[in-house]
């Protein structure tokens, strides 16, 4: 991070992603590599049961990582994990946050373990992790 | 289901990927990514980088390299709409870039139910390596399946 040192409770500037559209999940799964149609075809999305396509969880987990490399140099990422806890319908409008739970040294370096979440408008939240970065 | 805790130190289909700066492009563009170190070489390069780096989760990518990655669950008698993705996470060993050649190498580490069989938990672990054998990432995957409405035990 370009700016003060990193402390217990320093907040990360969220990340307000523009509305995902079904353009969106298209180029994610070729991007990504998830060719499931569920995401992408409403004939399937239905027969499973679901009113809509919906968004990937990955495409919300790298939502999430931009936070992180927007934050802190890819190269600093130590580790970095969610919990997919809702799904994430079209058109919603994510945003990603982080604040720091911990610094601590270990293995000769600082590090912070940062709390991560995505929420949608309507206060849903999608994903909840964590994120361990080696900082100045 | 097939589904059952004899399966834990199965190793899984594993899967190789080249990476191109036009995958990693797509990646970006796909997921809204502004910053040029993932998208332009000459940013990439001015920030140390030997070419484009392979963002935090486009790993993922690499175990989903198959003809059709998700037969084997398939073939365990898992219903695809009763599957959700629960967990994720990566632990980072060193920097992949445009040009690595990854390789992932699943192996099912855990199986449980929850709610009496209601939810069943499928953990993989997957230690990944570029064209040197050298570890890169690993992966933790947590699928969940829920056992639908009317399906047999």
């Amino acid at each position: 991070m370009t700016g003060p040192l990193l402390e217990v409770g320093t907040r990360l500037p969220d990340l307000a992603v523009p509305p995902i559209l079904r353009t969106t999940l298209a180029l994610f799964a070729g991007g990504s590599g998830d060719h499931n149609p569920i995401h992408l075809d409403l004939d399937i999305a239905r027969s499973a049961g679901m009113d809509d396509v919906f968004a990937q969880g990955m495409l919300s987990m790298a939502y999430l990582a931009r936070l992180l490399t927007d934050n802190f140099p890819v190269e600093s990422l130590r580790s970095y994990r969610v919990r997919f806890a809702a799904i994430t319908p079209v058109h919603a409008r994510p945003t990603c946050q982080g604040e720091v739970r911990d610094v601590s040294e270990v293995d000769g370096e600082r590090r912070a373990t940062l709390d991560l979440s995505v929420s949608l408008a309507d206060g849903t939240v999608t994903l909840t992790g964590e994120a361990v970065v080696a900082c100045p | 289901m097939g589904l059952s805790p004899s399966l834990i130190g199965t190793a899984r289909e594993g899967a190789s990927l080249l990476v191109t700066r036009s995958r990693l492009r797509l990646f970006a563009k796909s997921t809204g990514q502004q910053d040029p170190i993932f998208i332009d070489v000459d940013a990439a390069r001015r920030a140390s980088h030997s070419d484009l780096p392979v963002p935090p989760t486009f790993f993922f990518a690499v175990g989903l390299e198959l003809p059709a990655p998700l037969d084997f669950l398939t073939d365990l008698g898992v219903d695809l709409a009763a599957l959700l993705h629960g967990e994720q996470e990566f632990t980072y060993h060193r920097t992949a870039h445009a040009g690595d050649t990854l390789t992932s190498s699943p192996v099912i580490t855990d199986v449980f139910e929850k709610k009496g069989g209601a939810l069943m938990f499928l953990v993989t672990e997957a230690p990944v390596v570029d064209q040197d054998d050298v570890l890169v990432a690993t992966m933790r995957e947590t699928l969940v399946v829920r056992q639908l409405a009317g399906a047999g035990a």
